[in-house]
């Protein structure tokens, strides 16, 4: 009985679930469904791709930063991805922070590694000024707040996903009677498939430090292995404890599993029952 | 039921406490060898210690996170990444203390299905029951202020939606025109709201450990009820709930913390919405507000009727019509083991709570099948889920025909013992 209750509740949560979950993400959407990719953070052994992030930064200090701050993310952090304390010094002091000098002027100094990637926007209004109307996004919490996981993983939209696709995502020409805005983009990852970004990326616009050759899918790819480190910069430290949690929790879950059986064996059968007093 | 065993500690010190404040011995009769209970107890006895344990874990990570999170509308958002980035180990207690909230519901929907499917409601247990239904009502606000506070765009966008139901009273005289604004201490969702929230959601859990404390005082009167729903009588029938329970709950324990870290560790944000890692903008609406799962089928609910008022009025009723349970149900037997009907439309009824719930996420015009848009799926499903308590209860408990019961437990425990 207790088996069929079992069984019962468990086939009732799957199918409940399956249903539940399956049409989740897939909601009538214009956009694309990003093509999956391949990354080394991906699964429970994910690491970050050090190489790759470092491209990705690069992208975004010589491209993106044009127009999307990085307000969450100081110098300092950078020594997660692989820069030492001088090279991070450097990259800080090639920024300029506002300050206020010791007369109360406004005034700018050179970064350093405990200062944020300054915004290059002075505001929300000025921005939006120098994007026909469109705000661009901060990028700390990008990936993240693109992500739709679903049970089904194929209808699970994953964020690094979603900014490649974007990144590929551009056509020239919108298909044939797609009414496109004045000054908008079409592009088939984004919903509603107009943007006001124009195209960042293309064959060879930066060089990279390490040689890799700068195509727009290369490009695409480090970007959103930065912005993923970016959006969760703690990911490596979690799966690792995560494994060590998981091993310890599986071999002590035995351990009890074998007490429990064994507080219980005589009880269990009802041995310490006298069958005349029932 | 009075216990046989009495704690007296041979320590003289020990026992110079115990004469003074008995607080060993309440122990030792709460949850060690001075409880008594049902010797044939399944995992789904489980869940009531599973539920406790929640709730130590999220008012301890609370109480931390509590440390460096600022209920401010600028500074809320950036301080809950704050604490994930440059707090130690603060992104483990975040994520903790958010995958903790589901964890806790979906321990304590087990907890409250196990009642239904063992008639734990039923004489001499209605109180216990109706403290139970409370403390489901405690972590329902509890849960949804505590989700306004990283001030996200749902946060945000939840709040609003949720406060602006208390609208539909504005008919009372007096109080009703001005009762959202009151909830928000200004016009619109703001500064007023996060700093109450964040101080309510700080105090309701430990109103909610105080009316636990009542749940398991009032628990162990009768004592715990058992999967065949018959009294414990003879003195075979029960057994200490330590080291017996003790070491199943260990167990249960150890398998349920391995689901949990599950998530932790690996899905972090699997049960979050995406939307809420943008900053909340009282300008832009999310394409679909959607609460957190564990309020979804209240929510379809409330969608399902036209009109807001009923809906509000449906949506409460939806759960206070538990506490009529112990009436709606007449059986002179409790577990539905020997119920085969009522078993029947328990799973119907818990299958109907699924699809609720995912009616909840859907947009209420989202076509889905045979041309019928969500919301009137959702309107017979709510037909059918309180159809269950008022037709469907009172009926089948009185007039099926039960299987036969055995006379004890220790009787059912050789009985199963001899079949192998």
């Amino acid at each position: 009985m207790l088996k069929n209750i079992k069984i019962k509740g468990l086939l009732a949560g799957l199918v409940g679930a399956t249903i539940a979950f399956s049409g989740a993400t897939a909601a009538e959407s214009t956009a694309k469904h990003p093509e999956r990719h391949h990354y080394e953070s991906a699964g429970i052994f994910g690491k970050f791709d050090i190489p790759s992030i470092q491209r990705g930064l690069q992208v975004y200090r010589e491209v993106c930063s044009a127009c999307h701050s990085l307000n969450l993310v100081a110098f300092r952090t950078l020594g997660d991805i692989g820069y030492n304390e001088d090279e991070i010094k450097a990259i800080a002091a090639e920024y300029d922070i506002d300050t206020i000098d010791e007369t109360g002027e406004v005034t700018s100094r050179p970064g350093i590694p405990a200062d944020y990637f300054p915004s290059p926007y002075a505001n929300e209004q000025a921005a939006r000024a120098s994007n026909n109307g469109a705000l661009p996004p901060d990028f700390s919490t990008i990936v993240k707040a693109r992500e739709h996981l679903s049970f089904m993983p194929w209808s699970s939209v994953y964020g690094e996903d979603y900014v490649i696709a974007l990144m590929t995502g551009y056509h020239d020409e919108p298909p044939a009677g797609f009414d496109l805005l004045e000054g908008l983009f079409y592009n088939d990852a984004f919903e509603g498939n107009q943007i006001a970004m124009t195209p960042p990326l293309s064959d060879g616009i930066i060089e990279y430090a390490d040689g890799t050759e700068t195509t727009v899918e290369q490009m695409s790819y480090d970007v959103a292995n930065f912005l993923a480190w970016v959006s969760d910069p703690t990911m490596q430290a979690r799966k690792e404890m995560g494994l060590k949690v998981m091993l310890f929790m599986f071999v002590f879950v035995v351990l009890l599993y074998f007490t429990n059986k064994r507080v219980w064996k005589k009880v269990k059968k009802g041995e310490d029952i006298d069958p005349s007093e029932v | 039921m009075a216990s046989e065993n009495k704690f007296e500690p041979t320590n003289p010190t020990l026992k110079w406490i115990e004469d003074r404040l008995p607080l060993m011995g309440l122990i030792y009769n709460s949850i060690g060898g001075g409880y008594n209970v049902p010797r044939n107890l399944n995992y789904w006895w489980n869940f009531g210690v599973l539920a406790g344990f929640m709730m130590v874990v999220q008012i301890v990570t609370g109480i931390i996170l509590a440390m460096h999170y600022i209920p401010n509308i600028d500074l809320a958002f950036d301080s809950v990444q704050h604490i994930k980035r440059d707090v130690n180990y603060g992104w483990l207690l975040q994520a903790i203390h958010a995958n903790g909230a589901s964890m806790f519901f979906i321990v304590v929907y087990v907890h409250i299905l196990r009642g239904f499917y063992f008639g734990s409601y039923k004489a001499p247990r209605e109180i216990l029951w109706f403290l139970g239904i409370i403390i489901y009502l405690i972590m329902m606000a509890t849960g949804f202020m505590g989700y306004v506070l990283p001030w996200g765009q749902m946060s945000f966008w939840g709040a609003k939606v949720i406060t602006n139901l208390f609208s539909v009273f504005d008919f009372i005289p007096f109080i009703g025109d001005g009762i959202v604004n009151w909830l928000w201490g200004g016009f619109s969702v703001g500064q007023p709201t996060l700093n109450r929230f964040f101080s309510l959601h700080y105090l309701l859990p430990f109103v909610l450990v105080g009316v636990v404390i009542l749940h398991v005082w009032a628990l162990h009167i009768p004592g715990s009820t058992n999967p065949l729903g018959i009294d414990a009588k003879g003195k075979h029938d029960k057994i200490p709930f330590h080291p017996y329970y003790t070491a199943k709950d260990a167990f249960g324990l150890g398998v349920f913390i391995i689901f949990f870290a599950a998530f932790v560790f690996y899905i972090p944000d699997f049960l979050g919405h995406p939307d809420n890692y943008i900053k909340a903008n009282p300008l832009v609406t999310p394409t679909h507000i959607v609460p957190e799962w564990y309020y979804l089928p209240f929510y379809a609910i409330l969608r399902a009727i036209d009109n807001k008022l009923i809906g509000v009025l449906a949506m409460f009723s939806s759960i206070l019509i538990m506490f009529a349970m112990p009436w709606l149900d007449g059986a002179r037997v409790r577990s539905m083991r020997f119920r085969p009907l009522s078993r029947f439309f328990f799973w119907l009824f818990v299958a109907n709570g699924i699809f609720l719930g995912y009616l909840g996420q859907r947009a209420p015009d989202d076509i889905l099948w045979f041309g019928l848009v969500a919301t009137s799926y959702a309107q017979m499903a709510t037909f059918f889920y309180f159809a269950y308590f008022l037709i469907i209860m009172p009926l089948v408990s009185r007039m099926e025909t039960t299987k036969p019961v055995p006379t004890s437990i220790a009787a059912a425990v050789l009985e199963a013992n001899k079949k192998g």
